[in-house]
């Protein structure tokens, strides 16, 4: 069961700061969920940065992006 | 569809476009070392509308209506527009009015700060600092559990009434809207207000870089931010690219000229040139976006940014009203308070809209 980042509405840098937190607490598999192209774009910056993989699935609005530790 | 604008290269591109294309508009009549102003052409268009009676510093710029627009259309055709709001819109409200009030005292936003660094006036530098340092106290913010909360989707009229309100004063501008002689609208007859390049190219030139701003996410606040928050020098290579862009054009154009004393529009008192925009970097840094990105949200139907842009231009109104505003001449009579009020707001702000870090 992988931990489950709620980063929707957030505004810039939230999801960011949302993302590192759960990295510096040593997460290795976690999902968070964003609802603007701009969100996933820095959530997936922020996670190549930190050698995660990221997979991205749309389900209607919502971007859910998978992290895994590379 | 890969979005290449969203790329390293794609914001250096918009930086330098930006650059190119804020010098030329000086060259074409805008006032010196202020090609696009965020934070002066509000001024203006607040005096345009009325709002204060600062006689110099009044026009309907449609820069600022071409970011909005360009960003709207864009945003449309990408599907990138999203209607939304709620997210603590009061504070933000102010937190424009006092972004406005200290970027003012400064004379400048961030955008303006780099052009005026580009074109010489090293006056900008304090400025510049100043905004590393508000920016970098919001940052501090952030990582303990500041957030000003979710915003939600709203109906469609919710994201165009903002766009529809530019449209609407483009067309009285280029209608040259005046009722009678003490306005609506108000038009300088000299100073800066006076200065301006043709509508049609203002307008275009407010379109390009809206488009370009959307696309890239080009945001100046952001690019530091991002540099002490994440180590992220993707932004800030979008800003390094519009100073020498900027730069190079004004050197080409014969329009640099080094030095502190008789810079255009600007003045010498460091110490609130610095204190200005540490107040102003810190209301960017709360409100998510410096007040270029504030203008392209707000035309993607992020209607809490464009609030903070109302709050900004009601800001304008009572920095010149009350005598916040710098002049050429020195710093504006209650400017250094409104400075000192405006760090408390923000600072209480910042300590109270904190969301508990487990």
């Amino acid at each position: 069961m992988s931990d489950k980042i709620d980063a929707r509405g957030l505004s810039c840098p939230q999801p960011v700061v949302l993302t590192q937190k759960a990295i510096k607490d040593g997460k290795s598999n976690f999902e968070i969920l964003v609802d603007t192209e701009v969100s996933r774009e820095n959530v997936l910056r922020c996670l190549e940065k930190n050698n995660f993989n990221a997979a991205v699935s749309e389900d209607g609005d919502i971007f859910i992006i998978k992290a895994s530790k590379k | 569809m890969r979005n290449y604008l969203s790329t390293r290269w794609g914001i250096i591109f918009t930086g330098a476009v930006i650059g190119v294309i804020a010098v030329t508009l000086q060259k074409l009549g805008n006032p010196a070392n202020m090609g696009i102003c965020v934070a002066c052409f509000e001024r203006d268009m607040a005096g345009s509308l009325g709002l204060h009676r600062a006689e110099v510093v009044q026009y309907m710029r449609p820069e600022i209506a071409g970011l909005v627009l360009g960003s709207f259309l864009v945003a449309l055709v990408k599907k990138e527009y999203q209607p939304r709001g709620g997210s603590s819109t009061i504070i933000r409200f102010f937190l424009g009015v006092f972004a406005m009030i200290g970027a003012l005292v400064f004379l400048g936003c961030p955008w303006r700060a780099l052009l005026r660094f580009s074109g010489g006036d090293w006056n900008a530098i304090a400025g510049l600092l100043g905004l590393a340092i508000g920016i970098a106290i919001g940052v501090a913010f952030l990582k303990n559990g500041y957030n000003l909360g979710r915003s939600y989707k709203l109906k469609k009229s919710a994201g165009w009434v903002f766009p529809a309100f530019m449209a609407a004063l483009v067309i009285m501008v280029a209608l040259n809207f005046r009722v009678s002689e003490t306005g609506p609208l108000f038009f300088s007859e000299k100073g800066p207000g006076s200065q301006h390049a043709p509508l049609i190219i203002s307008i275009i030139a407010g379109i390009i870089i809206g488009i370009l701003a959307q696309r890239s996410r080009f945001c100046t606040m952001g690019s530091i931010r991002d540099i002490i928050l994440a180590k992220d020098f993707h932004l800030a290579s979008g800003v390094i690219a519009l100073v020498i862009s900027a730069f190079v054009f004004n050197f080409l154009y014969g329009q640099f000229k080094p030095g502190f004393e008789g810079q255009p529009i600007a003045h010498t008192a460091h110490i609130w040139n610095f204190a200005g925009m540490v107040l102003a970097g810190l209301a960017f840094a709360l409100a998510g976006g410096c007040p270029g990105r504030q203008l392209i949200l707000s035309g993607e139907g992020d209607s809490d940014a464009a609030v903070f842009v109302m709050g900004m231009i009601v800001g304008a109104g009572i920095s010149h009203n009350f005598m916040l505003a710098s002049s050429p001449a020195g710093v504006g009579a209650f400017g250094p308070a409104a400075v000192a009020i405006g760090l408390i707001f923000c600072l209480i702000i910042g300590f109270t809209m904190r969301e508990k870090v487990s």
